[in-house]
């Protein structure tokens, strides 16, 4: 068994760090004179430094607000816990852009730094949400019930044993966002925040030159591996859960006279993060000239995106097994950079990623070129570590020994992995390819490049519309985007719900 | 009946251009393409550019397949597949674009007859790809400017009164061209004082889209966009809600730019015929009046058709201006990123 899987997890880390193999070609081929010079222009330490503040405010925002919200609906009696369950994960399948430009339309006050902490908080917290959610929801609950018995307050029983417990999911949720932030430039475009992605994006689309991109790239990437680097540290490597668990489910934490402002609370999440687009949806529609119903070719068009996005999580989730198997029974400190590294690409922008899949198709494998192939390993590969994120949360929830047990008993190999392994960590590959479907659902940059031609999407019927400045016919687009993402996240975090 | 005399100019343009109808006689030419199949890459504004396509494909039997996105992806995938490119056409926004895959050598001639139908300004110097529409750069100010104090030149816009009151969207692919014209004219180091004083007194916008949009909110006071931004912002909003207006800077000035959009057929197309034969449908008659009709509200280049909007008619502007003027646009970008606009 090591020997195969140890292949399988080299044969998938070589896949998804394709674009790196790309960046890395191209930056050698331009040299470090280019990029000296961009770096020594005025705008880029600047730029350096909305990058650094900006993840550093979001990605605290987002592991409060995510961990927050996962622990009422999981662990408590707030009232209409399945309806948050599966609205608190839809800010994901809006757009970047709509939340971008939703709120400027409402207020131009969030143009700068504020606004875009705002702004990504909202639209990047369901990245903490839903692995946490996740684990929590397979938690022991004894260990919170010993503490108590100890006399420890809920607070510190919380403080001490929850909270803990959670860090492998709360550490990975909030690696994404560090990693999304890191990469993202579409969102901030209307909040006119300008971050080092910023940069790179207009060597690629001012400049058309992808090789200074490239060695910008590069950077960026070194900023992700201080992340990652990090990130490691912060939600250690050792499992979260006690030998035997019985499998029980906790008693739900009575909130008392906390139900109301806790209630009150996710609401007010919901109205920030999901309410002002929608309402500025509805607005462009009613008050835009160009509104009309979008063409009956739209549903064909909300198959099609759901379908690529739903392969690609499918896939993305699959090969995220055998990767994050390998590194978590070994532990090793190659296996763990072996797991981090997979992260990269996450930090990569998505003209990158496009980019370097086009060279490696047209080069290397002709037949599939602008096939829908293409587009679902584009997804696959840059939504891939969200993936990973849900496995290693669910992971890290298994008891270890257990499939030791098996083995010592006499069980073949793959059939612990498939009787005992697998079973256990069934909610948390739900969640990853939930994580990995809904923003591949929404993808826009590499979708114009990967798609076949000839194919719409809902997002690049969503772009169509509004490089023209017509909002209103966008608009149901958009509606349409949110609408479908419903169904997998019903279809895959339904069992987080059941009690 | 426009449309049998238009079909028959396609032909007979094709035929003349490319000779692949010399034996067939009558209507000939335009069959021998039937059934055959073209990949166009498009920067263009997606919808016109469908309706171009479908109409090409009705008059020629020529299947269409038609990938739009923005032009600088599109460029980036040429350079990116080579010679191995499915691509037979690619349609751009500006010129820049073109002359950044011309450098690598990768587009084929353009036939003469095509290129003949359009002022010859409007066009690549060395025929490797035709000018099809123009868009002019002008002045959006909010109404709440007064008539007085609106700009002749671009120059007056780096001035301490438009101090906090400007927007500007420099990394959009149609501010540069002005800082080319600039440097054309009096020297980058003029050049670089004015984009100073541009950034100095300006809010930076992401798009023309937001800054239009912007403008006409009253969040900045006005700012340099291209004229169809406005024309489609008042279809959205609509005309008597609208609180901009257009204005146009003095003939001679760097800012009474006027930019085109050409089209090139690949070196490497594998159905050369065909591409030509698409270039030379988007310079003719039937195309030029679908542009001129449609709501990109870009100016036709070919003479004797008009834009059916309230454009202000182009020979009103100054000239086109030509593309080795521009050329891939370095220069203009080093100075945006030393003044730390980009």
């Amino acid at each position: 068994m090591p020997a195969p899987l140890g292949l399988l997890a080299a044969l998938v880390l070589l896949a998804v760090g394709a674009p790196l193999i790309f960046v890395v070609v191209q930056a050698v081929d331009a040299g470090w004179a280019p990029a000296r010079a961009l770096l020594h222009r005025p705008l880029a330490m600047e730029l350096i430094w909305h990058t650094v503040a900006l993840t550093a405010a979001v990605t605290a925002t987002t592991a409060v607000l995510g961990f927050g919200a996962a622990y009422l609906v999981e662990c408590t009696d707030l009232p209409c816990r399945r309806v948050f369950a599966v609205a608190l994960v839809l800010p994901l399948a809006v757009p970047e852009f709509v939340q971008g430009v939703s709120w400027v339309s409402l207020t131009t006050s969030v143009r700068g730094y504020w606004g875009a902490v705002l702004v990504m908080t909202c639209s990047l917290y369901p990245l903490v949400y839903l692995p946490v959610a996740a684990s929590l929801r397979r938690a022991d609950p004894v260990l919170t019930e010993v503490a108590q018995s100890l006399g420890r307050g809920r607070w510190s029983a919380l403080w001490r044993v929850v909270i803990p417990m959670t860090r492998p999911a709360l550490g990975g949720g909030a690696l994404l966002v560090c990693l999304y932030l890191l990469g993202e430039y579409g969102a901030f475009a209307a909040l006119q925040y300008q971050t080092f992605a910023t940069a790179i994006y207009t060597e690629f689309k001012v400049a058309y030159d992808t090789a200074s991109a490239s060695v910008l790239t590069l950077l960026l990437c070194a900023m992700a591996i201080v992340v990652v680097a990090g990130e490691a540290r912060v939600s250690g490597r050792q499992p979260t859960t006690r030998a035997g668990t019985d499998g029980r489910v906790a008693r739900p934490v009575r909130l008392g006279w906390g139900r109301a402002p806790a209630f009150a609370s996710l609401v007010a999440l919901l109205a920030v993060a999901l309410g002002v687009p929608l309402a500025a949806l509805v607005y462009w529609f009613a008050r835009g000239n160009s509104s009309t119903l979008p063409q009956a070719s739209v549903w064909s068009e909300a198959q099609l995106t759901l379908t690529y996005a739903l392969t690609a999580g499918v896939i993305a989730t699959a090969i995220a097994v055998p990767l994050a198997l390998y590194s978590w029974r070994r532990r090793t400190r190659v296996a763990v950079a072996v797991e981090r590294g997979a992260y990269l690409t996450r930090a990569l922008p998505g003209i990158a990623v496009g980019l370097s899949i086009v060279y490696a198709a047209i080069h290397y494998a002709q037949p599939v070129y602008e096939t829908s192939a293409m587009l679902v390993v584009g997804y696959v590969v840059l939504f891939f570590p969200l993936a990973l994120t849900g496995v290693r949360a669910a992971l890290a929830m298994v008891p270890p020994g257990v499939e030791e047990v098996a083995r010592s008993l006499g069980v073949r190999p793959w059939r612990v992995l498939v009787r005992i392994t697998l079973p256990l960590i069934l909610p948390g590959l739900g969640v990853a390819a939930a994580l990995v479907t809904l923003s591949a659902s929404t993808e826009l940059t590499a979708t114009l490049l990967l798609r076949p031609i000839g194919t719409d999407t809902l997002a690049t019927q969503f772009w169509t519309y509004t490089t023209g400045l017509a909002y209103g016919a966008a608009a149901p687009y958009a509606a349409v985007m949110i609408g479908v993402s419903v169904i997998p996240v019903l279809l895959l975090t339904r069992r987080g719900v059941t009690r | 009946m426009a449309a049998c005399v238009s079909l028959g100019t396609v032909a007979l343009v094709a035929a003349c251009n490319t000779g692949y109808g010399a034996a067939g006689g009558g209507n000939g030419s335009s069959t021998d393409l039937r059934g055959q199949s073209i990949t166009v890459y498009s920067g263009q504004h997606p919808q016109t550019t469908q309706q171009l396509v479908a109409d090409f494909e009705k008059r020629t039997g020529v299947t269409v397949n038609l990938k739009s996105d923005d032009e600088a992806s599109l460029a980036g995938q040429l350079l990116q597949e080579g010679s191995a490119s499915p691509a037979d056409v690619f349609y751009a926004e500006n010129p820049p674009a073109l002359t950044t895959v011309q450098e690598k050598n990768m587009l084929a001639r353009v036939d003469s007859g095509t290129l003949a139908q359009v002022p010859a300004s409007a066009s690549s110097p060395v025929g490797d790809w035709v000018g099809v529409s123009a868009r002019a750069v002008v002045f959006a100010a909010n109404d709440s400017v007064p008539a007085s104090s609106m700009p002749t030149s671009v120059y007056d816009l780096a001035g301490p009164e438009w101090k906090g009151k400007l927007g500007i969207a420099p990394s959009e692919t149609d501010f540069s061209p002005i800082v080319s014209e600039i440097i054309k004219a009096k020297g980058p180091e003029a050049a670089s004082l004015w984009l100073s004083g541009l950034r100095a007194n300006g809010k930076v916008f992401d798009s023309n889209e937001t800054l239009i949009a912007a403008i006409d909110k009253g969040e900045v006071q006005g700012g340099i966009v291209d004229h169809y931004y406005w024309y489609r912002l008042r279809d959205e909003v609509g005309a008597n809600k609208i609180r901009t207006s257009l204005h146009y800077f003095a003939h001679g000035d760097p800012g009474a730019l006027v930019d085109v959009s050409g089209a090139a057929v690949l070196a490497t197309s594998r159905h050369q015929q065909a591409a030509q034969a698409f270039l030379a449908y988007l310079v003719s008659q039937p195309a030029q009046t679908i542009i001129a009709t449609s709501y990109s509200y870009e100016y036709p280049l070919r003479p004797g058709v008009q834009s059916k909007a309230d454009l202000k008619p182009l020979d009103s502007l100054s000239g086109v201006t030509a593309a080795a003027d521009l050329g891939d646009g370095k220069p203009a970008l080093t100075l945006l990123q030393q003044v730390g606009l980009l």
